[in-house]
């Protein structure tokens, strides 16, 4: 953004520029000048403040980070009723301390490509339907045993295991034989997928002794942090762990800790007081406010989460694809962007895949707020009367007031919506996909595939739109065996096509996700995965000295 | 025909235990038509129809009600509160730490606001009427007619925003240090007894404003007592018996009604961790939970009835 600011810059000029800059932001990474007067002087210089931030941040990089210290994350999402079980994560305080402790196969990258953990490969043979996981050599347990690949083999078996609760359990039934041998691990699955080594960065898939079959909520892998601290819904804390295998990368603080602060004021004042280091979910209503503050730093990011509107497709009136189209033209999404949202999220475009999904395809005519035509399908496909939308505050932030945008957009083109608010608790098992029109929240997965297979595949236990169609589940099962990228990126293109102009789910946006870091913190880089640097923000920031 | 004392406790107690015995049925049957279901609450978004119908065996939820009760009450009688259906922790010993809590921070909070109150109501006697009497009243209605968040919301902006004087997240934990403990809980006590304070004061005030006005209180003007020691010897004592049920009914309210203030000072207390667990199902818990705060409540009115009947000897003699 800083360099469209200024466009007319000749090149000599911006080599004595970066020059000055480069030597100013290697004061300021030495502690010889101020954040401020330097952004001051990146500004007279032409330099906006996000460029100058970034050459700020490479800066600091480059001078290494800082070992030592205490970082603290004041968090919501954290329950009494949490276990350190990984199989079990589902809020974000289980999630984030999941990553301190735990460690995986692979993680996603900022890219949306994969980075190697526990895994130094992961190769297919078989035409993907046999997957070969080379475990890394000499990676150690808090325990002190070594990670073997039968440790690997358990944890997956534990995980697919038809009677275990795990979360992942959705995206490894397909697992038919997981085999440990030598240092390798070989999977074989029902069918073909391409995507498999994304599965395995599932946030629920932490390596555990013995795949944590003895003892589940024990806290053992081999993450940078050993536990120290387990008050559920309380807080956790964490000591680096002395033979950390990747410790040049990771876990620069002594300590780590997160405090459970589920109020969004709370959290706010123990950012502000110094008391924590980094928050998660500040309200996009008061985001505006917290940029002033002194010291306090706005991290969004925009994410594959979204927040549909769920028809199902095969209960009346919805099983009309001409309602369901009308209510799509009749979603005000700018507007919706704009209010709910306060500009911090990107529009939707009917179907769940944005541009943070690897090989997505961004030639897909975007769907714009049309009343008349609305009104026009409105009155073809028959249907008279209201049509009910039930909500809740806990489908999504500004859930309630998104839907009454969409009552007045609908109103517009002749669609009367009648909205009724249902009670938070038991919005999860009575309404959200039980019902045939709702309002929810996707949280998004590793990749289009996974995404689909989740959620809009014909037989998917979540296909929250019933969305049954024979040739979309061809498509996505031809997307997951094929191997190449570019047929697999096309096939990819033609099923968001045909969900957007068949599907059950108005997408009006995706969400950000929008943190905040306090004083001194350094290193933090955006990961488009999840909150927090999808989670490893605390082991992977540290203090400025 | 009068009592003894001791008999009139014994009664009153086996009068209290008989009501926390209907008060557990109660709360059973209450957490029994709570609407949605522990296994799908406990998966949250992510269960599959396979994982709940794992899990909901698991549990034992489909035994009869009746059978559930019995063996609950069976249990809390030898000590045993059972296990969290959703942690799989033992109850008892996840659930004693936040008592502990609770009951230090409602300690601090009564130490404080107990006598301060009783000081402030004897004061206001004194003065009645006068400038000091509505100073003390217009200050104590105030803190108390504000909402409890909205205290909390201004005792933070100002102590641990602005002056940076008090932490305004009050996490607590075993092994810490009693000076960083007291710091840890000023602002959520001194919150706490700002909302109290006023009951007990007006109703000091009050009870011993009736007691005022009884004939041996203008003997004792004219035997030339000074004010404050006529409220001190003649009025208080008389006047005890309301004021300790008001007190008590405090008492009670800082144990079992301060989730609000929890949420926003991030106090493990009891009231964040029922309310967890009421949103997650998690029965067992919610019970054991509820009938501690029963008992709570109980305790504390028999404890007022108690000292009522010591103090009042009329109440003994019933017509």
């Amino acid at each position: 953004m800083g360099a469209k600011e200024r466009p007319l810059i000749h090149g000599s000029e911006i080599a004595i520029m970066s020059n000055e800059l480069d030597y100013l932001s290697r004061r300021v990474a030495a502690g010889k000048l101020n954040r401020r007067d330097f952004l001051g002087r990146a500004a007279a210089l032409g330099v906006g403040a996000v460029a100058a931030q970034s050459l700020l941040t490479s800066a600091v990089r480059a001078q290494g980070p800082v070992k030592g210290g205490l970082l603290r994350a004041g968090l919501q999402g954290g329950e009494a009723t949490n276990t350190l079980d990984p199989a079990l994560n589902l809020s974000q305080v289980p999630f984030n301390f999941c990553k301190q402790w735990g460690e995986f196969l692979v993680r996603l990258d900022r890219k949306g490509g994969l980075e190697p953990r526990i895994a130094t490969e992961i190769n297919p043979s078989d035409g993907g339907k046999t997957w070969t996981i080379k475990v890394r050599d000499g990676v150690e347990f808090h325990d002190g045993k070594t990670v073997t690949a039968q440790d690997v083999a358990a944890t997956l078996e534990r995980h697919a295991d038809e009677k275990s609760q795990s979360g992942a359990l959705g995206v490894l039934k397909d697992i038919k034989t997981i085999k440990a041998n030598g240092k390798e691990v070989v999977v074989t699955l029902g069918e073909a997928d391409a995507d498999f080594p994304y599965l395995m960065a599932d946030y629920h898939l932490v390596i555990q002794p013995n795949g944590g079959k003895d003892k589940p909520d024990a806290g053992i892998s081999a993450g940078p942090y050993k536990v120290s601290v387990n008050e559920p819904g309380v807080r956790y804390g964490g000591e680096r762990f002395a033979n950390y295998w990747n410790a040049g990368k990771q876990g620069f603080a002594d300590q780590v800790e997160i405090v459970v602060v589920n109020d969004p004021t709370a959290r706010m004042a123990a950012l502000q007081g110094g008391q924590v280091n980094f928050i998660n979910r500040v309200e996009p209503k008061i985001v505006d406010l917290v940029k002033r503050i002194p010291g306090v730093q706005v991290r969004n990011v925009a994410g594959k989460g979204y927040y549909p509107f769920n028809m199902f497709c095969d209960t009346a009136p919805f099983d009309n694809n001409d309602l369901r189209m009308a209510l799509k033209l009749a979603m005000d999404r700018e507007g919706m962007l704009k209010t709910i949202l306060r500009g911090y999220g990107s529009v939707g475009n009917d179907f769940p895949i944005n541009k943070s999904y690897p090989l997505f395809a961004d030639d897909i005519e975007q769907r714009v707020f049309d009343p008349e035509k609305a009104a026009e399908l409105y009155k073809k496909s028959g249907h008279s009367g209201s049509i009910l939308l039930r909500t809740s505050d806990v489908a999504f932030p500004g859930a309630v007031d998104a839907a009454q945008l969409y009552q007045q957009s609908c109103a517009q083109a002749g669609i009367q919506i009648e909205i009724k608010r249902e009670p938070g608790d038991g919005y999860w098992s009575q309404v959200w996909n039980k019902q045939p029109f709702s309002t929810s929240y996707w949280g998004g997965r590793s990749t289009q595939g996974q995404m689909y297979s989740t959620g809009y595949l014909s037989t998917a236990d979540w296909n929250d739109t019933r969305f049954k169609n024979e040739s979309f589940d061809k498509m996505l099962f031809a997307a997951r065996s094929e191997l190449d990228e570019a047929k697999r990126q096309a096939i990819y293109r033609d099923m968001a096509v045909l969900m957007r102009d068949q599907g059950g789910a108005i997408v009006p946006f995706f969400n950000e996700f929008i943190d905040a870091t306090g004083r001194g913190v350094e290193g933090y880089e955006n990961h488009p995965e999840a909150e927090l640097m999808d989670g490893y923000a605390l082991s992977e920031c540290w203090l400025s000295a | 025909m009068g009592t003894s004392i001791p008999v009139l406790i014994v009664k009153r107690v086996g009068l209290g235990l008989l009501l926390l015995l209907a008060v557990s049925i109660l709360i059973f049957a209450g957490t029994q038509i709570l609407p949605g279901d522990v296994a799908q609450s406990i998966l949250g978004q992510s269960a599959t129809p396979q994982a709940l119908a794992n899990l909901r065996a698991e549990l034992g939820l489909n035994d009869p009600a009746w059978l559930r009760y019995l063996h609950w009450l069976g249990g809390i009688l030898t000590g045993d509160l059972g296990t969290a259906l959703t942690s799989r922790q033992d109850i008892a010993s996840s659930l004693w730490p936040r008592l502990k809590n609770t009951l230090f921070l409602a300690f601090w909070a009564a130490a404080i606001s107990v006598p301060l109150a009783i000081a402030l109501g004897l004061i206001a006697v004194r003065y009645r009427n006068g400038f000091v009497d509505k100073a003390i009243s217009a200050f104590a209605l105030a803190s108390t007619s504000f909402p409890e968040f909205f205290v909390g919301y201004l005792l933070v902006f100002f102590f641990a925003v602005k002056w940076q004087f008090f932490p305004g997240i009050s996490t607590v934990y075993d092994g810490m240090p009693f000076l960083a403990r007291m710091q840890a809980i000023a602002l959520p006590a001194t919150a706490l007894t700002l909302v109290v304070l006023a009951h007990m004061m007006r109703m000091t005030r009050a009870a011993i404003l009736n007691v005022m006005q009884s004939a041996y209180i203008e003997t004792a003007e004219l035997k030339g007592l000074r004010p404050i020691e006529i409220i001190r010897r003649h009025a208080f004592p008389n006047a005890v018996a309301p004021i300790v049920n008001v007190v008590m009914l405090n008492l009670a309210y800082l144990v079992v009604g301060v989730v609000v203030i929890e949420v926003i000072f991030v106090y493990p207390g009891m009231g964040q961790y029922l309310v967890d667990h009421v949103a997650k199902r998690d029965v067992p818990v919610v019970q054991a939970v509820g009938l501690i705060f029963a008992a709570v409540y109980i305790g504390m009115n028999i404890i007022a009835d108690i000292v009522a009947i010591v103090a009042n000897p009329r109440l003994r003699h019933p017509k």
